[in-house]
């Protein structure tokens, strides 16, 4: 009897595993798989092609062409930003902490899309709170809106009472070493379809 | 063990039972019930900061959050944020209605309190009053205990 239940709790538990892997492998690879909403059809060019000068949070310039060689994983935001962007940092965080030692050579660049007050001292402030991989990127209006553009990104300043706001992509851009465009993570998407996502591009 | 590394492992040890295991928060006010309170720690006064929480109304008529107010804020509202085709936008939520039985989540990537022109940092660990005003039940004050800038649910 007890021999039984001890069974049906493996079949149990083996049924569950599989249906969780089903159910991962339709969401990320199979039918269930959600097509990006892109604005560049196809998404974005590859970083090579990228030709825009940004300052990461350490005072360095550089160009998303340098990701090339290693993933990397873009995205979107400013640090003004009180609900949405430490929520994606902070799954951020949990994605790289997942991975752990196999993400090591993944780049994580968080450009800001309001230079204005993001400079890189604020950048370098606000990413300091968060995961040690990621790097904050500001640069000139121009070059960040070339930026965007070139990845497809929209963002727009929203005058408010206190100030504005920035409406703006909360898409996570995935590329392969090569610096080709792979895939998408969407804004909030949980944790065991972001980390087989990353794990494709490493 | 020596002295430094002895003094480093209480200071931890204390850290811990400070931080620690905090009980879940609620407040019950006539009807309502405003449950687990928390915020980010903020960076500075200059950004902005999040409040969080969840009101239940276990009365029979609807009533509504029309204001909240903090000593720490000189602007504070609830705002909603809306994703449409990957874009993510932010604006006033208004009156916040909740319906008989119904519960309402202040929580992150949808509803929150937006605390604006912060008087003073808002330090993990410290604790800060909110005032909420419904329409028919009146003026609440919680208690509300702050959390890391990355937290993204209460710490339980």
């Amino acid at each position: 009897m007890i021999r039984r239940r001890f069974l049906l709790g493996v079949a149990g538990l083996a049924g569950l595993l599989a249906a969780t892997l089903f159910a991962g492998w339709w969401q990320v690879d199979g039918p269930g798989a959600r097509t990006p909403r892109l604005s560049i059809a196809g998404g974005p060019p590859p970083l090579a092609q990228a030709e825009m000068t940004l300052t990461d949070h350490e005072g360095r310039r550089t160009s998303p062409a340098s990701w090339v060689g290693r993933p990397t994983l873009l995205f979107f935001g400013f640090t003004y930003c009180p609900d949405v962007c430490p929520t994606t940092l902070s799954d951020i965080t949990g994605w790289l902490e997942a991975l752990g030692g196999e993400a090591r050579d993944i780049n994580v660049a968080f450009v800001t899309v309001d230079p204005e007050r993001d400079t890189a001292e604020a950048m370098a402030d606000y990413v300091d709170m968060f995961h040690p991989a990621i790097v904050g990127y500001t640069g000139a209006p121009d070059e960040i809106r070339k930026t965007a553009d070139f990845f497809g990104a929209f963002y727009k300043k929203v005058e408010t009472e206190s100030g504005y706001m920035m409406n703006h992509t909360a898409t996570v851009f995935l590329f392969d070493a090569a610096g080709n465009f792979r895939s998408t993570i969407d804004y909030h998407e949980a944790r065991e379809i972001a980390v087989p996502k990353i794990r494709k591009v490493l | 063990m020596n002295t430094a590394s002895k003094a480093l492992s209480i200071a931890l040890l204390a850290g811990f039972f400070f931080a620690g295991p905090g009980k879940a928060e609620s407040t019950q006010f006539g009807d309502l019930k405003v449950e687990t309170p928390w915020a980010r720690a903020s960076i500075g006064t200059a950004r902005p900061a999040a409040a969080y929480m969840t009101i239940r109304n276990g009365g029979s008529a609807t009533d509504q959050l029309v204001g909240v107010e903090s000593p720490v804020s000189g602007m504070a509202e609830i705002h909603k944020v809306k994703t449409k085709d990957g874009v993510v936008s932010m604006s006033p939520a208004g009156p916040l209605p909740i319906g008989p039985g119904e519960t309402v989540a202040l929580a992150p990537g949808g509803l929150h309190v937006m605390l604006m022109k912060l008087r003073q940092p808002l330090e993990k660990g410290a604790r800060f009053p909110l005032t909420l005003t419904f329409e028919r039940a009146g003026k609440v004050t919680v208690d509300v205990p702050i959390h890391g800038v990355g937290a993204i649910a209460p710490e339980k």
